[in-house]
């Protein structure tokens, strides 16, 4: 019954609107309307849930309780700082560049929500079932570091300047080895449409067949999504808040949500192109594919949140040497090792 | 039919939509209690001294340039990546050379001291 629950509600409005006499264009505009809207509150819902997350894992790992006195459990915390953030006075620095600064906010959450529309979030459930799928998520992906860089720059701060020009260098150095990393599994499926992808595990996992892959697209994501051991762009002891030290408010909120949406599009690829999609394990059928999805999404992020509160941070010329030394050839060398295994499989007859 | 870039594009609208309507209602209801010294750059108490907006460090220029190089090479790598399993051999060997060639670069920048943060 769970299983089609979704999908169900989606048949069941399109043939209501049939019913209707809506022309076709305009049922499947109300459609995707319906799914933007349905997504776009599963994501507020998570990342407020996110934040409530993070906080409380990292008091529990550091023997604190944690925010307890807002609502149950202190469930409603995230809920009170958005509310608190929404009344406050958007302040725009006197010299900044006041267009860019204010669009900068407005479109920090754009990147990520184009990307949802592709991600299959049960059997049959992607938005848009679109056959360059991996593709339109990593170029979309790379927009992020432009908008950082726009509220960085616009800000007229020195703080905010060294902050996004270090948003730049380390997401530009880090998207190489994560591009690269998901090759591997594009070259063992032949195709870049998700759905595809998650159908070809139905027996191996790629996080088996492609491990290296797995853990340099998990180092990467940690640093793209500029957390800890890599958030040197916002590391407060040195440069207050990075590119946002000058967003305060609703724009400061933005970019807090937008965090959080990454973290969760980021483990959402994991889960896609490594753990098997919306796949069973061991033929558990009897839990709703989207739930699998779901667990597995969630396993990812609370792996991010155990990393970021055990490492401490990391200096910016071990960060570059890192990413340019060491994952950047590694990922090369498992694209040449994967062809090679390919063929090698192919000759013995696998 | 709807295409999925039609898809996207309602994406798109309706993203900036959000984002403009939340900046939009925090300036319906933020109270506003303006003196000057509010609207200067933040620097922990301190005034700035000279102009923010000046040339910055060199080194991050030489991550751009390389960043541009191999990412132009991943453009041409996904295609081929596609077609993999049913190019054969000659292609596999042709993709060898050339990220042989890009390796090349690579060692030459650090050979050269690109990559070190100075």
């Amino acid at each position: 019954m769970g299983e089609n629950l979704f999908t169900g509600i989606a048949a069941w409005l399109s043939a209501l609107l049939n019913a209707a006499g809506v022309p076709l264009i305009a049922n499947d505009i109300i459609l995707m309307v319906v799914k933007f809207v349905a997504i776009l509150v599963f994501i507020l819902v998570n990342v407020l849930w996110l934040v409530y997350m993070e906080r409380k894992v990292s008091a529990y790992i550091q023997c604190r309780i944690g925010p307890n006195r807002v609502g149950p459990k202190g469930l409603l915390q995230t809920v009170a700082d958005i509310g608190k953030l929404l009344s406050k006075e958007i302040i725009i620095p006197r010299l900044s560049d006041k267009i860019v600064f204010l669009l900068a906010p407005v479109l920090i959450f754009v990147p990520p929500l184009m990307i949802m529309v592709v991600v299959p979030w049960g059997r049959d459930m992607a938005a848009v079932n679109m056959n360059i799928g991996v593709f339109y998520f990593l170029a979309l992906a790379s927009l992020s570091t432009l908008i950082f860089w726009m509220g960085g720059w616009s800000s007229y701060n020195k703080y905010s300047l060294v902050g996004a020009m270090r948003v730049v260098a380390q997401m530009v150095s880090y998207e190489l080895p994560l591009v690269l990393a998901l090759l591997g599994v594009i070259m063992l499926t032949g195709t870049l449409n998700m759905n595809t992808i998650i159908e070809a595990q139905r027996h191996t996992w790629f996080i088996f067949a492609q491990p290296l892959a797995f853990l340099i697209y998990f180092i990467a994501g940690v640093s793209e999504t500029n957390r800890t051991p890599f958030d040197l762009v916002e590391g407060e002891s040195e440069i207050i808040a990075g590119p946002y030290t000058e967003y305060s408010g609703m724009g400061y909120a933005m970019f807090m949500l937008a965090e959080y949406a990454n973290v969760m599009l980021v483990s959402i690829m994991c889960t896609v192109m490594f753990l098997g999609g919306w796949l069973a394990p061991f033929g558990w059928t009897f839990i709703p594919s989207w739930f699998w999805f779901f667990i597995k999404v969630y396993v990812m992020i609370f792996i991010f949140m155990w990393i970021r509160w055990t490492y401490p941070r990391i200096r910016v010329d071990q960060l570059m040497g890192f990413g340019w030394k060491v994952l950047v050839p590694l990922s090369l060398a498992n694209i040449f090792v994967t062809g090679v295994g390919m063929y090698i499989y192919r000759a013995i007859g696998w | 039919m709807l295409s999925p870039w039609g898809a996207v594009f309602i994406f798109l609208a309706v993203g900036i939509v959000f984002g403009a309507g939340g900046i939009a209602t925090s300036f319906l209801v933020h109270p506003r209690r303006q003196y000057a010294s509010k609207y200067e750059p933040y620097e922990c108490g301190m005034e700035t001294i000279g102009p923010t907006w000046v040339q910055f460090k060199t080194s991050y220029f030489l991550y751009a340039l390389l960043f541009v190089i191999f990412d132009v090479e991943t453009i041409y790598l996904y295609p081929w990546a596609v077609k993999f399993q049913s190019l054969g051999l000659f292609a596999f060997i042709e993709m060898l050379v050339f990220i042989f060639i890009l390796v090349v670069g690579l060692w030459y920048a650090w050979k050269e001291g690109a990559l070190e943060w100075m």
